[in-house]
């Protein structure tokens, strides 16, 4: 069966047309799919804690202490130079690390890595010191701690005095 | 009393309704036996004939139907499993144990999905020595090969995320260092670990995902593709036999350009 060819425009006939139409249309689909799924899988609201800590009344955490606080993944230490705040999450894996009292040391129970009451890196698979958060005390004089932010170990800003 | 039941058997194979469920009908000649195999929707993956020598235990060691034998077990007893566990923070812990101290036959059924599923891990390795070492990972038989990768990746996907549905301290740790190495992938990385769980930690959103994949999307990738893999076995020319392959053939000829693998 002899097909009849049609020339239209530029040397594309009536089926090549449909078919370069329909394969263009599928393939926009296709694109729209891949970004609303993706779209889809990406929760816009989450329903987790948020990241400001409320670390109760200074008064709680003695001179020269280490405190951990293990639902929020921080430490509260009272130092020489005042108050400030460490991740408890080990920059390793994420792993929950501990303050050692007897060997003035923070360890981190799944692959051992140590760290300094400052944060400071000792040893161990951890890439990275633990990070310092911004602690401030609030009208009712409550220590708060917001967990999302980074600021720089040791500065006088990130230390907070009483 | 045995040649009764055989006769009534063979009184049944006649029926119209026997004959509208198995169309080749009964029968003992090559062409019956091929088209009971060809016929049914299972067993055409396989070949019709295979020579007997290959359906001896030294051929395979029946490493791959073993995988599928804990597959089999563990799709039986997960999806009874799945009717007693929900997978939300309150309650996944407690129903486990409740599986465990309360379910009758909880604890059997747990415990047979737990160990089928650390033998699967190590048939799938197993299998996968027996095949590398005896080179029937070769030409024609690559591209079968590549689906056994990715059915590993899915048996060890099928693994991890399951370790998390218990909910206790022990799949908790495993998951946060776990999905922290995902954030390991340059650029990406964090994407990933946060499409994984969800989130930004371990919390009700990743335990829903990982159920998700342990008893909807892992389990149904890996039965699709265990049916291309039975099927190419076919395909590829059966089970591997090392001395029909042509490079052995060919040197045992004395052609000195090709060495007999060893």
């Amino acid at each position: 069966m002899a097909e009849k060819k049609e020339p239209l425009g530029d040397d594309l006939n009536r089926r090549q047309f449909f078919t370069k139409l329909g394969l263009g249309s599928l393939s926009i689909a296709a694109v729209g799919t891949a970004a609303f799924s993706y779209q889809y899988l990406e929760p816009n609201v989450l329903y987790e804690p948020s990241p400001v800590v409320n670390a109760g009344k200074p008064d709680r955490y003695p001179p020269d202490s280490v405190t951990l606080d293990v639902n929020n993944g921080i430490y509260i230490i009272h130092a020489k130079e005042g108050y400030f705040s460490l991740s408890a999450v080990c920059t390793h894996l994420g792993c929950l690390t501990a303050w050692k009292q007897e060997l003035n040391m923070i360890a981190c129970p799944c692959h051992g890595s140590k760290f300094e009451q400052s944060g400071k890196k000792i040893e161990g698979p951890a890439p990275k010191p633990l990070p310092w958060k911004r602690i401030w005390i609030n009208d009712d004089g409550d220590l708060l701690v917001d967990r999302s932010t980074e600021v720089p170990a040791l500065a006088r800003d990130s230390f907070v005095k009483v | 009393m045995a040649k009764t039941l055989d006769h009534y058997f063979e009184e049944m194979q006649q029926t119209r309704v026997w004959r509208s469920i198995f169309r080749s009908g009964a029968g003992s000649s090559t062409l019956k036996r091929a088209l009971a195999i060809q016929q049914n929707v299972f067993l055409h993956l396989f070949s019709t004939r295979v020579r007997t020598r290959m359906l001896g235990f030294s051929a395979t060691w029946y490493l791959g139907t073993l995988t599928l034998g804990t597959f089999l077990i563990l799709v039986t007893t997960g999806i009874p499993l799945m009717l007693y566990y929900h997978p939300s923070v309150p309650q996944a812990y407690v129903d486990t144990k409740d599986l465990q101290f309360v379910v009758s036959s909880g604890l059997f059924l747990r415990n047979l999905h737990r160990w089928s599923a650390h033998a699967m891990v190590f048939l799938v390795f197993a299998h996968m020595f027996r095949v590398f070492y005896r080179g029937a990972y070769r030409a024609p038989r690559e591209f079968n090969w590549v689906i056994g990768v990715i059915l590993l990746l899915i048996t060890l996907l099928l693994s991890y995320t399951g370790y998390l549905l218990p909910w206790d301290q022990l799949a908790y740790w495993a998951i946060t260092v776990g999905s922290n190495i995902a954030s390991a992938v340059p650029l990406v990385g964090d994407k990933i670990h946060f499409l994984l769980l969800g989130g930004h930690g371990v919390n009700a959103n990743a335990l829903l995902r990982f159920y998700v994949l342990h008893c909807m999307i892992l389990p149904s990738t890996a039965t699709f593709l265990v049916a291309i893999h039975f099927w190419r076995i076919r395909k590829d020319g059966g089970l591997y036999n090392h001395h029909s392959e042509p490079t052995t053939v060919r040197a045992k000829k004395g052609n000195p350009t090709i060495t007999e693998a060893k």
